[in-house]
């Protein structure tokens, strides 16, 4: 296999990766790399704790083959800085509770809200669909959207 | 200056067995002993013949270590436990560390007897002894500082980490004084701080943990990665009982990456150098199984014996007064029976553990919440004492009871000592459906008389579940009743004057386990939907005729009369939706919810938009916290009663994952109001007790709305569509 085509982009770092292209995303962001905030929870896509974002966009990555991503731009929850907007609302609206799922609720979150800051809270509840949460955060995750949507038409 | 405490990973095996935390500085360690609990001086716990542990110490840093001796599953022991102890200690938050205990004796819940996490007992169980611990230390160190000070102990006083007399600006900092404060005895009669002094305690502190969270930091079971590791996963049985008859494992050896094939108790657990290959190499593992011990078990078989056991006779949990002939005088009467599912835990993080066996010792890392039984279980896999093996115990993603159990410690403990690697155990999310220990379905019959008043006058209550305790604690099992199947049943706080509950217990080799709020997550159904049903019969408004019941207990009633007001049940709810309530005792607390819902009965489809809630809990730690829990416990009980149920089929589970489990996700959330009361009622639990009321109080919402009374969960469309069918 050609070199360029097992690159990987991580959160603005590039590296090497020696594996077969058809390895979901996921595994070689966690056991590769050891970037353990991007969480499994379906394999399947059915639950977003896994969600990454590929060239900006969000992405399931237990259901992206590694080869997909070679040479693209990857980023995960570490790649988000703490004082992002978003990151910064989940503090202050106290939202995880066992917290396994919130990297992904967070990928997506930025993701939705990076595609339309004037979002609708309506639309915002169905771009979340995907993403679940067994302790029942889904109220807080909204009141930090709304948080984050405020704080991005101020700044 | 650091305003946070700091949360640091489990205390180091090394570290720990050396007892490096107990000789630094001053630390006061909580016992159990045969005559009860006793706090000693860390350096003192030795000498009396126990290990070295503390609880807390403060070092000569000034930095007070927090140890929590209960997993952090979400519900904020790792904040609310370290404030109770920063509270009476009076240190700032951001001199604050906390840590993890690993398993041992000195860290079991004095309540349990084990070190576990459950019922939701943690502040319950440790908060006396925790503040009197902090209290005793403090007044070590005012002594101290008093001396140093050269003034009287009564006008020296703690503040911020340091002991200052009265009128003088500069105290000395607890760093200064912990040396010679080990020295002193304890004292017997501390002074336990009065609730107005309380800075930390029933405030909205934020949680420790949320940062880490947040940033991705925060350590799960699957994120543990030792050098050398082998992936392991486990090829199983896909009827319940069906044993190994062949096994081929020439096809799974040739994928890359497979090293070892092992049989174990459970099923046949493929090593590998790779999660990805281990899952390969399990696709392709030439395995035949037996048919199991009920191989035509399936969704059919259940119902028919649901149905069957609930017209025998049961065990006699309860009779006051006299049924019979309450019911035979009753001017009405109205017989109903409900039926609920098998539910499963589904916790966002599947089931995993690390465990490493070597020759003199074994080490596990692994989401628990039950220490005691992770140590005993790897021990006596590995064949070595219980003190041989050390539990490490990361941040659980999720536990509601599934992580009581051990099942996969004992896995991962018998793939590391078949290999002599260090294994990491990953089950796939089809793996921790089918083969959960699942909340028991519940079949119940209750029939019911009022008097010419319409007063509730009779309720006979026969209930056919399957038992927890045969398996978890077989001495539980008072002449064959089941006390975590029939909670909140017996025990009610209606003052009904004739009461008759029996109990049929259910067998099936389903395996049944504790889902959070364990019987109370279905006989509240039950009884506060037929409670409603009788309030009906009765023509009476359902609050009313609840309060009517409630004269002997003005707790409950407090709460009630609490919960009409904040949901304003006597005013008419937005146009198209109506209220439902219901009311119930679990755990210590009382919760009462109500529920906006409306129902379209050509699709049959019910919404839920508003949930008010109402807690009383007693004393409590953190108000966000109990909000926070309130919301997940009520949407964990949401999401059973409109869409969760195993499937069963072919002897075993045919659930396989979120796309046939449905879970409640984001677009059919309610939004949630909750009120905490502020009461002096002994302190209850508040992980579990949200959960209980708000599948009836829906259920009964549906009913006000569309006349259909919803008897069976979960309340599918085509459930709801039948029951206005019969409307």
């Amino acid at each position: 296999m050609p070199k360029t085509k097992s690159t990987l982009i991580v959160n603005g770092k590039t590296y090497e990766v020696g594996v077969s292209p058809d390895v979901p995303l996921l595994w070689v962001i966690r056991e590769h790399l050891k970037l353990t905030g991007t969480k499994f929870g379906c394999g399947i896509a059915q639950c977003g704790a896994c969600t990454v974002h590929l060239e900006g966009k969000a992405v399931r990555s237990c259901s992206v083959p590694v080869g997909d991503a070679f040479g693209k731009r990857v980023t995960t929850i570490e790649g988000i800085p703490s004082d992002h907007p978003v990151k910064r609302a989940w503090v202050q609206r106290q939202v995880p509770q066992c917290g396994y799922c919130q990297p992904g609720q967070i990928m997506q979150a930025i993701a939705v809200l990076n595609e339309n800051p004037k979002i609708t809270r309506e639309k915002v509840v169905q771009a979340m669909a995907g993403n679940l949460c067994r302790c029942g955060t889904y109220p807080r995750i909204l009141e930090a959207i709304d948080v984050a949507l405020a704080t991005s038409v101020q700044e | 200056m650091e305003t946070n405490p700091t949360i640091l990973g489990p205390v180091n095996r090394r570290a720990f067995l050396r007892g490096a935390i107990s000789i630094t500085g001053l630390g006061l360690a909580i016992v159990t002993t045969p005559w009860g609990l006793e706090v000693l001086l860390a350096k003192d716990v030795e000498s009396k013949g126990f290990r070295p542990v503390a609880w807390f110490f403060i070092r000569e840093d000034g930095r007070a270590v927090i140890l929590v001796n209960k997993s952090e599953m979400g519900q904020g022991v790792y904040t609310a436990l370290p404030t109770i102890v920063a509270e009476e200690l009076e240190v700032d938050l951001g001199q604050v560390t906390v840590r993890t205990a690993p398993a041992d004796n000195a860290f079991k819940d004095p309540g349990f007897g084990m070190q576990m996490t459950g019922g939701s007992t943690s502040i319950r169980h440790m908060y006396p002894v925790l503040r009197f611990a902090a209290a005793q230390a403090r007044q070590m160190l005012v002594e101290v500082g008093a001396k140093k000070l050269g003034a009287e102990p009564s006008v020296c006083y703690a503040k911020h980490g340091r002991v200052f007399a009265k009128g003088k600006d500069h105290g000395l900092s607890y760093g200064e004084l912990v040396k010679d404060a080990a020295k002193r005895p304890l004292p017997s009669n501390p002074r336990i701080k009065d609730p107005q002094e309380f800075h930390y305690i029933g405030k909205p502190l934020k949680r420790f943990d949320t940062a880490c969270k947040v940033d991705g930091k925060a350590q799960f079971g699957l994120d543990v990665f030792l050098p050398g590791i082998l992936y392991a996963s486990i090829a199983r049985p896909p009827a319940f009982g069906a044993k190994l008859e062949k096994l081929d494992e020439t096809r799974a050896k040739t994928i890359l990456g497979v090293r070892q094939v092992h049989v174990l108790e459970s099923g046949v657990g493929i090593l590998a150098d790779s999660l990805d290959s281990a899952w390969k190499g399990r696709s392709v593992l030439g395995v035949q199984w037996g048919k199991g011990v009920q191989a035509d078990l399936d969704d059919a078989l259940v119902e028919r014996i649901f149905r069957e056991d609930l017209q025998k006779n049961g065990v006699e949990v309860k009779h006051a007064g006299n049924v019979p002939k309450a019911l035979d005088g009753a001017a009405k009467r109205l017989e109903a029976s409900y039926f609920l599912p098998y539910l499963a835990h589904a916790t966002l993080e599947p089931m995993n553990c690390v465990a490493y066996v070597q020759k003199h010792k074994v080490d596990v890392w692994v989401p628990t919440q039950n220490q005691t039984m992770s140590q005993a279980a790897a021990a006596e896999v590995a064949g070595v004492s219980p003190d041989s093996v050390f539990i490490h115990t990361t941040f659980l993603g999720g536990g509601f009871g599934r992580r009581a159990e051990v099942d996969f410690v004992k896995e991962a403990v018998g793939l590391s000592k078949a290999s002599g690697k260090p294994v990491k155990l990953v089950w796939t999310r089809e793996e921790d459906i089918a083969y959960d220990f699942f909340r028991p379905g519940n079949a119940a019959r209750v029939i019911g008389g009022l008097d010419t008043q319409g007063n509730l006058v009779a309720w006979s209550h026969r209930m056919a579940v399957p038992s927890i305790s045969s398996r978890w604690n077989p001495n539980d099992l008072k002449d064959g009743i089941d006390s975590s199947a029939i909670e909140g049943v017996e025990n009610t706080f209606y003052s009904i004057p004739n009461l008759f509950v029996e109990y049929v217990r259910v067998d099936m080799p389903i395996p049944v386990g504790y889902w959070r709020s364990v019987g109370h997550s279905h006989n509240a159904f039950v009884v506060e939907s037929f409670m409603d049903e009788m309030a009906y019969l009765a023509g009476r408004d359902p609050l009313e005729f609840r309060l009517a019941l409630l004269k002997d207990n003005p707790r409950a009633r407090r709460v009630l009369e609490a919960l009409g007001e904040k949901a304003k049940w006597h005013e008419p709810a937005k146009e198209g939706r109506t209220k439902g309530l219901a009311l119930h005792f679990s755990f210590g607390s009382f919760v009462g919810e109500v529920a906006e819902v409306s129902v379209d009965k050509e699709t049959g489809i019910v919404r839920v938009y508003d949930v008010w809630a109402v807690v009383d809990c007693g004393p409590y730690v953190n108000p966000d916290i109990i909000e926070a829990q309130i919301q997940g416990g009520i949407l964990m009980g949401l999401s059973a009663a409109l869409f969760e149920r195993v499937r069963f089929g072919g002897g075993g589970v045919e659930s396989k994952n979120f796309d046939t489990y449905r879970l409640l996700r984001m677009p059919e959330a309610p939004s949630i109001e909750v009120q905490i009361l502020n009461t002096d009622e002994p302190q209850g639990g508040i992980g579990e007790p949200g959960v209980p009321p708000i599948a009836p109080a829906v259920a009964n919402g549906v009913f006000r709305a569309a006349g259909a009374r919803v008897r069976t969960l979960p309340m599918t469309p085509k459930g709801v569509k039948e029951a206005l069918g019969k409307a």
